[in-house]
C-alpha cells in the first residue's frame, strides 16, 4: 500500500488513543512538575502554586554543585566500563552459532528482571568481609586476610555496571548482528589481525551505534537511585538519590521538581552536545 | 579470533553475571531466618514462604497483577501509533514516537515524580490504578521499539499483493500484518511484563504506601526485617524470567526479535 | 470486452518526471510486454494500472470503465511482483486460496480450486507444504497460480522471471506464454530482457526516458525500429550515418541506390541488422573496408569490420562463413530493403 499522507479524519483514529494517553499521563505529569519546580514550598509540609526561583537558587550552592558532578562523574564512568565489556561481548556473540546466540540471550534478558534491590544485596554480600570474593581469595591464598569492599566507590561503579551491562549487550546486539561479516574478513586478507581488524574496522563502522549505547548507559546510571545507597557512602550519593530524599522524606516537592528539570535539562544538553560533536567529527 | 581467548573472555563475563545469582540463590537456601552467605544449613522452605506467608502471597499477587495489566496497556498504546506511523506518512506524528520513548529513556525518578505530582493535584494518588497506568506509560517504550521493528521488517510488497488480491485496509491487517507482528507484540508484551515485575521506583512513588508490590517489599525487608524469602522470590522471579523467554525463544526466532534479520541457518 | 486503455499518462515524483503522456491500448487477451532499460517508467506504468501509485495525470480505463482513481484491492486484477511476495506465514494452499478466502468463498471451494491451480502448475500435492521450503522456480508458480485464483480480467507481471536462473527463465517464458494463450486473458510483463519480451508477447512496448518508444509486434519492432534507441536496444544493430545523394543516400562514403531518407531529410542513421550485412571480395561492392577481428561463438560467427572509419559488424551461420582473415580487404554489400533509415 503506498505510504501516503492521512486523507480522511477516520485515518487519524489509530492516534487517537495513544496520542491521548501520552498527553495526559506523561506530558501533564511532566509539565505539571515543572509547574511545581516554581512553586512555594509551604513549611508545614505542601505547596502552594506560586512563582519563584527559590528552588533554583537553593542548588546552585557548592554542595548541590559538587552531587551534581559527581552524578556525572559516575554516569561517563560506568557509561565506558559498560561499553568496553560489552562491545566485545557482544561483537563475539554475534559471530556464534545461532544456538548459543540464543541460550546467552535469555540468560541477559532473564538477568534483566533482578530488580536493582537485589542486585545492591547480592554485592554488598560479595563486596562484604565475611562472605564475599574477599574470602574466596583468601581461601585460594591469593590475599593474606579478606577485606570489606564496600561501601566504596568501586562497589557501587561494579554493581551499576553489572546492571547496565544486559541493557548495553542488547542496544548493540542489532547493529552488531547485522553487520557485514565480510568487512572483517577483507581486512583480514589484507593483512590485519582479527584483533586489528576489530579496532580498524568494525568499531568505526559501528560509531554511532556505540555512541548511542554511551549515551543511554549513561541515561541509565544517572538515574540510578538505590544501589549509590546501598554500597556507597553518602559522598557516592547521586542526585537521583537527593531528589527523592526531598520528595518523600523530606516533603519539599518544589525543590525536588527543580532538581529534576534540573537533571533532565543537564541530560539533554549533554547528549545533545554528544550528537553535535559527532555530526561535526563526521563533516570533518 | 583466538578460541581459548573468546571462552576465557566469555567464561569471565559469565562468572560476572551469575555470581550475583549464586549469591542469592544461597541465601535462598539458609535453614534459619538469617541472610548468610555461603548458606547455613539448607532448606528449600523459603520458597514455600512466598505463598504461606499472607504479606509475601499479597505482594507476589499485586506484582503479578500489576505487570499483567501494565503490559496490556502499554501494548494497546504502542500498536495504535507503531502501525500508524508505519502505515501514513505523516512526519509530524514522530513527536508522539519521541513522547513513548521519553519516559524510559529518562532516569526513572523524573517519571516517577512527575507521575507523582500529577496523581496528587489531581487527588488520585495512592490508588491501584495511578499504578498500573503509570507503569503503562513508563513502559511503553518496550512493545513499541519492538513493534517498530517487527512492521519495518514487513515486507511492503507482502502489502501490496494482498490489496492485488482484493484486501482492502482491514483486510490486509487482519490477515497479513497481524500475523507477522504476533511475535513482536509478544515479545514486547514479556519485556514490558518482566521489566514491570522487577520496577521498584514508579511503583514506590505511586502506591508505594498503601500496597506493596514485591521490589518494594524486598526493599523494606532488607532495611526492616531480614528473611530469606526475598532471595527465594528473586530467584523465582529469575527463573519466570527464564522460562517465559524460553518460551519465546523456543516458538520464535528471538535473535530475529531482538533486531537481528531473518537467520540463515 | 474492449481491453486496456491508457490516455495522457502522466506520472511526477516531485520535479522528476517518471511516466511522460503515455497512450497505450491493450486489446483483450492479448499479451504485452513493456520493455526497457532501468528506470525508463516500465514499472511505474504497471503499478498504476494496479492502482499502487495514481497517475499524476491522464487516464486509465478498463472495458471502458474509468479505474484511474478505482483503489487497487477493487480492480480486478492479479499481479505477480518481483519479488514474489509469498505470505512467509502462510502454507502453498493457503498462499494460493487467499483471494478466495477474503471475498468469502467456501473451504470446498478453495480446496478445488486450489488443488485446479496446482495441477496447471504441474505441483500438486503441495498444499501444505511452507513457502520457504520451496526452490526459486516452483515459488514462481505459486507466485502465478495465487495471482490467477480468481481468473482476474488483467494479469501484471513485474520483472516475474529475474529471480530465476538462465535455463529455467527460458523454460518459464514459454511456459508463461502458453498459459496465458490457453486462458486467453490480457496480460502485460514489465521486464528488461528483450528476448523475454521478443519470446512472449504479442506486442512489444519499448520505453526509455518515460516514454513510449514503439509498440508493435516483436517482428516489426525487429525489422523496422522506430527510432536508433529501439534499433540499439533490440538485438544487434549496424547504426552508421547517411546523406541523401542524388540516386539514393551514401554510407560509408559509398552511394547505395534506392536507400531512402524519409521526410525528405537531408542526413540520417541508417540501422542494417548484422545478418543483413553481405560480404564479397572487395570491388564486388560499394563498400570496401578491413577486416579487423573475427568471433567464432560456434553457433555464429560474427566478422567486425573497419569502413571509412567506422566499424560495421556482420553475422553469418557456419555453412555461410566469410572467407577472411583478420587484416584482409573485403566488400561490404547492402541490400536497401534490408535497411531502415532512422532521423539522426
Amino acid at each position: 500500500m503506498r505510504r501516503e499522507a492521512p486523507q480522511k479524519l477516520t485515518d487519524y483514529a489509530p492516534l487517537a488513543f495513544p496520542a491521548g494517553m501520552l498527553i495526559v499521563f506523561f506530558v501533564v505529569p511532566f509539565a505539571t512538575m515543572i509547574a511545581v519546580s516554581f512553586f512555594r514550598r509551604d513549611p508545614a509540609g505542601f505547596y502552594s502554586p506560586d512563582f519563584v526561583f527559590d528552588n533554583y537558587a537553593r542548588f546552585l550552592s557548592l554542595f548541590f554543585g559538587k552531587v551534581l558532578g559527581f552524578s556525572l562523574f559516575l554516569a561517563v564512568a560506568v557509561a565506558i566500563c559498560c561499553v568496553v565489556i560489552a562491545l566485545p561481548f557482544t561483537y563475539l556473540l554475534s559471530r556464534t552459532k545461532r544456538r548459543t546466540q540464543v541460550l546467552w540471550l535469555v540468560a541477559l534478558l532473564s538477568v534483566l528482571s533482578l530488580s536493582e534491590v537485589i542486585i545492591g544485596f547480592a554485592w554488598s554480600t560479595l563486596f562484604s568481609r565475611t562472605a564475599g570474593i574477599t574470602n574466596l581469595l583468601v581461601m585460594l591464598g591469593i590475599m593474606s586476610e579478606p577485606v570489606a569492599l564496600n561501601p566504596s566507590f568501586g562497589a557501587v561503579l561494579t554493581a551499576m555496571v553489572y546492571q547496565a551491562l544486559p541493557y548495553a549487550v542488547l542496544v548493540l546486539y542489532p547493529a552488531l548482528v547485522r553487520l557485514d561479516p565480510t568487512l572483517t574478513e577483507a581486512a583480514r586478507t589484507l593483512g590485519a589481525s582479527p584483533l586489528k581488524a576489530f579496532f580498524t574496522v568494525v568499531v568505526p563502522a559501528l560509531r554511532n551505534t556505540i555512541v548511542a549505547t554511551l549515551i543511554m548507559v549513561f541515561i541509565f546510571a544517572l538515574g540510578s537511585y538505590l544501589l549509590p545507597q546501598i554500597l556507597g557512602r553518602p559522598q557516592h550519593w547521586t542526585l537521583s538519590v537527593l531528589i527523592t530524599d526531598q520528595a518523600i522524606y523530606q516533603s519539599n516537592m518544589p525543590f525536588a521538581a527543580a532538581m529534576a528539570v534540573f537533571l533532565v535539562l543537564v541530560t539533554l544538553g549533554l547528549v545533545a552536545l554528544t550528537v553535535y560533536a559527532g555530526r561535526k567529527g563526521e563533516a570533518a | 579470533m583466538n578460541t581459548l581467548l573468546q571462552r576465557v573472555y566469555f567464561g569471565l563475563v559469565g562468572l560476572f553475571l551469575a555470581l550475583p545469582i549464586i549469591v542469592v540463590a544461597g541465601v535462598s537456601v539458609n535453614a534459619k531466618q538469617d541472610l548468610a552467605f555461603p548458606p547455613k544449613g539448607f532448606s528449600l522452605g523459603w520458597y514455600g514462604e512466598i505463598f504461606a506467608n499472607p504479606e509475601w502471597r499479597n505482594a507476589l499477587f499485586a506484582s503479578i497483577t500489576l505487570a499483567a495489566l501494565s503490559a496490556a496497556l502499554a501494548l494497546l498504546i504502542a500498536l495504535p501509533l507503531a502501525w500508524f506511523l508505519w502505515r501514513r506518512h505523516a512526519p509530524w506524528a514522530n513527536v508522539f514516537q519521541l513522547l513513548g520513548i521519553a519516559p524510559f529513556t529518562l532516569p526513572p525518578v523524573i517519571t516517577a515524580l512527575g507521575l507523582l505530582t500529577f496523581w496528587a493535584t489531581t487527588g488520585f494518588y495512592g490508588q491501584p490504578a495511578t499504578a498500573v497506568i503509570s507503569h503503562a506509560i513508563f513502559f511503553v517504550t518496550l512493545p513499541l521499539v519492538t513493534l517498530s521493528l517487527g512492521f519495518s521488517s514487513i515486507d511492503r510488497s507482502l502489502v501490496e499483493a494482498a490489496a492485488t488480491m482484493g484486501a482492502d485496509d482491514r483486510t490486509v491487517f487482519r490477515t497479513v500484518v497481524l500475523p507477522l507482528i504476533l511475535p513482536y507484540l509478544i515479545s514486547g508484551y514479556a519485556f514490558a511484563f518482566v521489566l514491570s515485575l522487577n520496577e521498584y521506583i514508579v511503583a514506590y512513588m505511586t502506591i508505594g504506601f498503601t500496597m506493596e508490590t514485591l521490589p518494594i517489599k524486598i526493599f523494606n525487608a532488607l532495611r526492616y526485617g531480614y528473611t530469606p524469602t526475598m532471595a527465594s522470590v528473586t530467584i523465582l522471579f529469575v527463573a519466570i524470567a527464564a522460562a517465559i523467554f524460553g518460551l519465546v525463544a523456543r516458538f520464535g526466532d528471538l535473535p530475529k526479535l531482538l533486531g537481528a534479520m531473518s537467520s540463515r541457518d | 470486452m474492449s481491453g486496456l486503455t491508457l490516455q495522457n499518462v502522466t506520472k511526477q515524483f516531485g520535479t522528476f518526471t517518471a511516466v511522460r503522456n503515455v497512450a497505450l491500448t491493450v486489446p483483450h487477451g492479448t499479451f504485452v510486454c513493456l520493455l526497457g532499460p532501468s528506470g525508463c517508467g516500465k514499472t511505474t506504468l504497471m503499478r498504476m494500472v494496479a492502482g499502487l501509485d495514481l497517475p499524476t495525470e491522464g487516464e486509465i480505463r478498463l472495458d471502458g470503465k474509468d479505474i484511474t482513481n478505482v483503489p487497487t484491492h477493487k480492480r480486478d486484477l492479479g499481479m505477480v511482483f518481483q519479488s514474489l511476495a509469498l505470505f512467509p506465514h502462510l502454507t502453498v494452499g493457503e498462499n494460493i486460496a487467499y483471494s478466495l478466502r477474503i471475498r468469502g468463498a467456501g473451504k470446498d471451494e478453495q480446496k478445488k480450486r486450489v488443488d485446479e491451480l496446482l495441477s496447471m502448475i504441474h505441483l500438486s500435492g503441495y498444499a501444505d507444504r511452507p513457502v520457504a521450503k520451496l526452490s526459486g522456480g516452483q515459488r514462481q508458480r505459486v507466485a502465478i497460480a495465487r495471482a490467477l485464483a480468481i481468473s482476474p480480467k488483467l494479469f501484471l507481471l513485474d520483472e516475474p522471471l529475474s529471480a530465476l536462473d538462465a535455463k529455467l527463465r527460458e523454460a518459464m517464458q514459454v511456459e508463461l506464454r502458453q498459459l496465458q494463450q490457453r486462458l486467453g486473458i490480457t496480460t502485460i510483463v514489465v521486464t528488461h530482457d528483450q528476448r523475454e519480451a521478443m519470446t512472449m508477447a504479442d506486442t512489444v512496448v519499448v520505453m526509455n526516458g518515460g516514454e513510449i518508444r514503439q509498440a508493435a509486434p516483436p517482428v516489426d519492432i525487429y525489422r523496422r525500429p522506430a527510432d536508433t534507441f529501439v534499433a540499439d536496444f533490440i538485438g544487434m544493430t549496424n547504426l552508421l550515418d547517411c546523406k541523401a545523394d542524388g540516386a539514393g543516400a551514401t554510407v560509408l562514403g559509398a552511394s547505395i541506390p534506392g536507400l531512402v531518407v524519409p521526410n525528405g531529410l537531408a542526413s540520417g542513421i541508417v540501422s542494417v541488422r548484422p545478418e543483413d550485412v553481405h560480404l564479397t571480395a572487395p570491388g564486388n561492392a560499394p563498400i570496401t573496408g578491413t577486416v579487423i577481428f573475427i568471433r567464432d561463438l560456434g553457433g555464429t560467427i560474427e566478422t567486425f569490420v573497419e569502413a571509412a572509419g567506422k566499424q560495421i559488424v556482420a553475422v553469418s551461420v557456419p555453412n555461410a562463413r566469410p572467407d577472411v582473415a583478420v587484416g584482409q580487404s573485403v566488400g561490404i554489400a547492402l541490400d536497401p530493403a534490408d535497411c531502415v533509415v532512422l532521423k539522426s
